[in-house]
């Protein structure tokens, strides 16, 4: 039984992942095509670059709720600098601050999740529920719920830009990924995290400094969420803070459980978060292609998630 | 019971009433008995949610599907509702009970931890919801009386003509208020009753508590703590599933997208109410001061509004929850961490 508990942890997801694809090249018309791939990736982009924030919070035995709502901030506000809207800029200063000052923003939104949860013990769930809810009133408050159209393809090009044949947003996910596995899993950091998830008075004790670490995957996090909120503008060449980020935070955690995570904190995997969030894209493609509602597919989705946690449960009894 | 101090809930309703007295001095139409009808009407949903969270959270779990179950509630009912009245009732509250259900067993069963399992049920009652209603709002019948569940004032048929005469005098005012006082507040009112009696009185509503306060301590007293969290899920879903029935009877209709964000506003009721979200202590009543704050606090600013002298739009009201929120979980985190010292 260890065995294959120990099997299944390590590769449930890839494994999962080329069941579905075998699946896909039996059923699915059209699936082998370079349109069908470049689809799926830019539509998982996002969570991915959310869900590697998402897993470093976790990793610390903590939850973010607020991802979404960051993004629409970051979203939301990024237009008012490169449209000129709030002070009239030459363009690529313009575009330069739409994209750093947003991404701060949503980073400093990061760090008052960490200090509700640090400086006031609240728990995660709760605390990050504050911005959760006002976070993305304070996106529709400023921009007055108006969607924002705007045609800049200079800006547009962080995400529909072509390097070697990939979209752009693909290139981005990938050096974030990567640069998080390497801060998991090879820096003095990355231990901490695990160490606080792990146990944290064990880690305090150890002298781990475990308020530094939280503020700082919650930072982590909030600039993860901000760069995502730029990348969904910039595919829709439209801002429309009702809707940036809608339901990320579902989306996030299910590609972190469901690439095996450990959501009590303890373990984590960034390659894991990537696949578990092709795996949950791939099922809804799959779904969708093969003429099944999307409302199903969203039950399906559910029952994927809780399919994860029972098993992550299994191989620890 | 530790010393002199002022309750949670005492200072809630304390606010309560000094935000009623605000409002009546400043705007006018504040205090009618319209006004304070359409605040209850429309409250009672959000009054009944907040009661199940109330019983979720003592037991130191969390429901964050009550919003989706309530829309998908809302849904059954309304195609039920042309059956009857008991019908759509009895139809919206099961899929609010089968819903809960689901919950619990997930939790209880799988061990599955209660946010995890409720965001899931979240996902899965909603998609239901909309495949139910293929994709759009769904007409309740006006025919047969289910309407009245939201519409309707559940004493008005006892209403005798002479308290809407000229000279009904003050008697007369307050008894024809009380008749007509709105079915759903009758509904919401009854069900907390029912939930304070079995707090405070039962062993059902003991073990809740106990089993909020130390899991593993009840379980090792032999409390059936599994059984306890399990009919905590139950009562949650069937509190939403009620709601459902009075949202889709109130407006008309089923509606699969509605209900997004009253889980928050569920758990900022209850946490208000002086409920700790870690389990072990909460309150009934609490809860029910929190939920009338949180209508309170929602009707002042819409009645400010219609002054002019600020422009709120709607999309305040999240920033105003949110920060509401804040405020409370921070005091009562500084409460306890004080305690603890």
């Amino acid at each position: 039984m260890p065995d294959r508990a120990l099997f299944f942890q390590r590769y449930g997801v890839g494994l999962a992942l080329v069941l579905l694809i075998l699946f896909n090249l039996a059923v699915t018309p059209n699936f082998a095509t370079s349109q069908t791939l470049a689809v799926n990736l830019t539509q998982v982009c996002t969570i991915v670059i959310v869900g590697v924030g998402m897993t470093l919070v976790i990793a610390t035995g903590g939850i973010d709720l607020s991802v979404g709502s960051l993004m629409a901030i970051a979203g939301a506000m990024s237009p008012m600098f490169f449209t000129g809207q709030l002070f009239p800029v030459p363009l690529y200063v313009g575009i330069a601050l739409g994209i750093v000052f947003p991404i701060i923003i949503a980073g400093v939104f990061g760090l008052f999740n960490g200090w509700l949860i640090t400086k006031f013990s609240i728990q995660p769930i709760i605390a990050t529920l504050v911005l959760f809810i006002a976070g993305r009133g304070i996106a529709q408050v400023s921009t007055n719920g108006d969607l924002q159209v705007f045609k800049v393809p200079e800006f547009q090009a962080i995400a529909i830009g072509r390097v070697l044949g990939v979209p752009f947003q693909v290139w981005i996910m990938l050096v974030i990924v990567a640069v998080a596995a390497f801060i998991l899993h090879r820096t003095v950091f990355g231990k901490q995290v695990l160490a606080v998830g792990g146990n944290e008075a064990a880690a305090r004790l150890a002298g781990v400094p475990a308020t530094r670490v939280k503020y700082l995957v919650y930072l982590i996090c909030g600039l993860c969420s901000g760069v995502a909120g730029l990348i969904v503008i910039a595919m829709n060449s439209a801002a429309d803070a009702n809707l940036i980020g809608l339901g990320m935070e579902l989306d996030a955690i299910a590609a972190v459980v469901v690439g095996g995570t450990l959501l009590s904190g303890g373990r984590a995997t960034i390659v894991g978060t990537l696949l578990g969030a092709l795996v949950i894209q791939l099922v809804r493609y799959t779904l969708l292609a093969n003429g099944v509602p999307d409302p199903a597919a969203l039950v399906v989705k559910a029952g994927l998630i809780v399919l994860a946690v029972w098993l992550q449960r299994q191989e620890h009894n | 019971m530790k010393g002199w101090h002022i309750s949670p809930s005492m200072a809630v309703v304390a606010v309560l009433i000094v935000l009623t007295l605000l409002g009546a001095w400043r705007y006018d139409g504040f205090v009618s008995a319209y006004n304070v009808q359409s605040v209850l009407r429309y409250n009672s949903m959000f009054a009944l949610v907040a009661l199940g969270m109330c019983f979720v959270i003592m037991t130191g779990g969390i429901d964050l599907s009550v919003g989706s179950v309530a829309a998908f509630s809302s849904v059954v009912a309304a195609h039920l509702s042309g059956y009857g009245l008991l019908p759509g009732l009895l139809g919206g509250l099961g899929a609010g009970v089968l819903a809960g259900t689901l919950n619990a067993i997930i939790i209880t069963r799988l061990k599955i931890l209660p946010f995890i399992a409720t965001l899931a049920t979240m996902l899965a009652a909603s998609g239901t919801a909309l495949l139910l209603a293929n994709n759009q709002s769904v007409s309740v019948s006006y025919e047969t009386g289910f309407v009245d569940l939201g519409q309707g004032d559940l004493l008005s048929f006892m209403r005798p003509e002479w308290v809407d005469g000229d000279n009904a005098g003050v008697f007369g005012g307050i008894l024809g208020f009380i008749l007509s006082f709105p079915t759903p507040a009758f509904i919401a009112l009854a069900a907390y009753i029912v939930a304070a009696i079995v707090i405070g009185h039962t062993a059902f509503g003991r073990h809740i508590l106990a089993s909020g306060g130390g899991t593993e301590a009840s379980r090792l007293m032999g409390l059936p703590v599994d059984r306890t969290i399990f009919f905590a899920y139950v009562i949650s879903g069937a509190t939403a599933g009620m709601a459902g029935v009075i949202l889709a009877a109130q407006f008309g209709a089923g509606q699969p997208i509605e209900g997004i964000g009253w889980e928050l506003f569920a758990i900022a009721s209850v946490v208000v109410g002086g409920t700790l979200l870690t389990g072990g202590k909460g309150s009934i009543g609490g809860t029910l001061a929190g939920a009338l704050l949180l209508g309170i606090i929602f009707t002042i600013l819409n009645f400010e509004n219609g002054m002019g002298w600020i422009s709120l739009s709607a999309y305040w009201q999240s920033v105003v929850r949110g920060a509401f929120l804040f405020v409370v979980v921070v005091l009562q985190a500084k409460l306890s961490l004080r305690a603890q010292e």
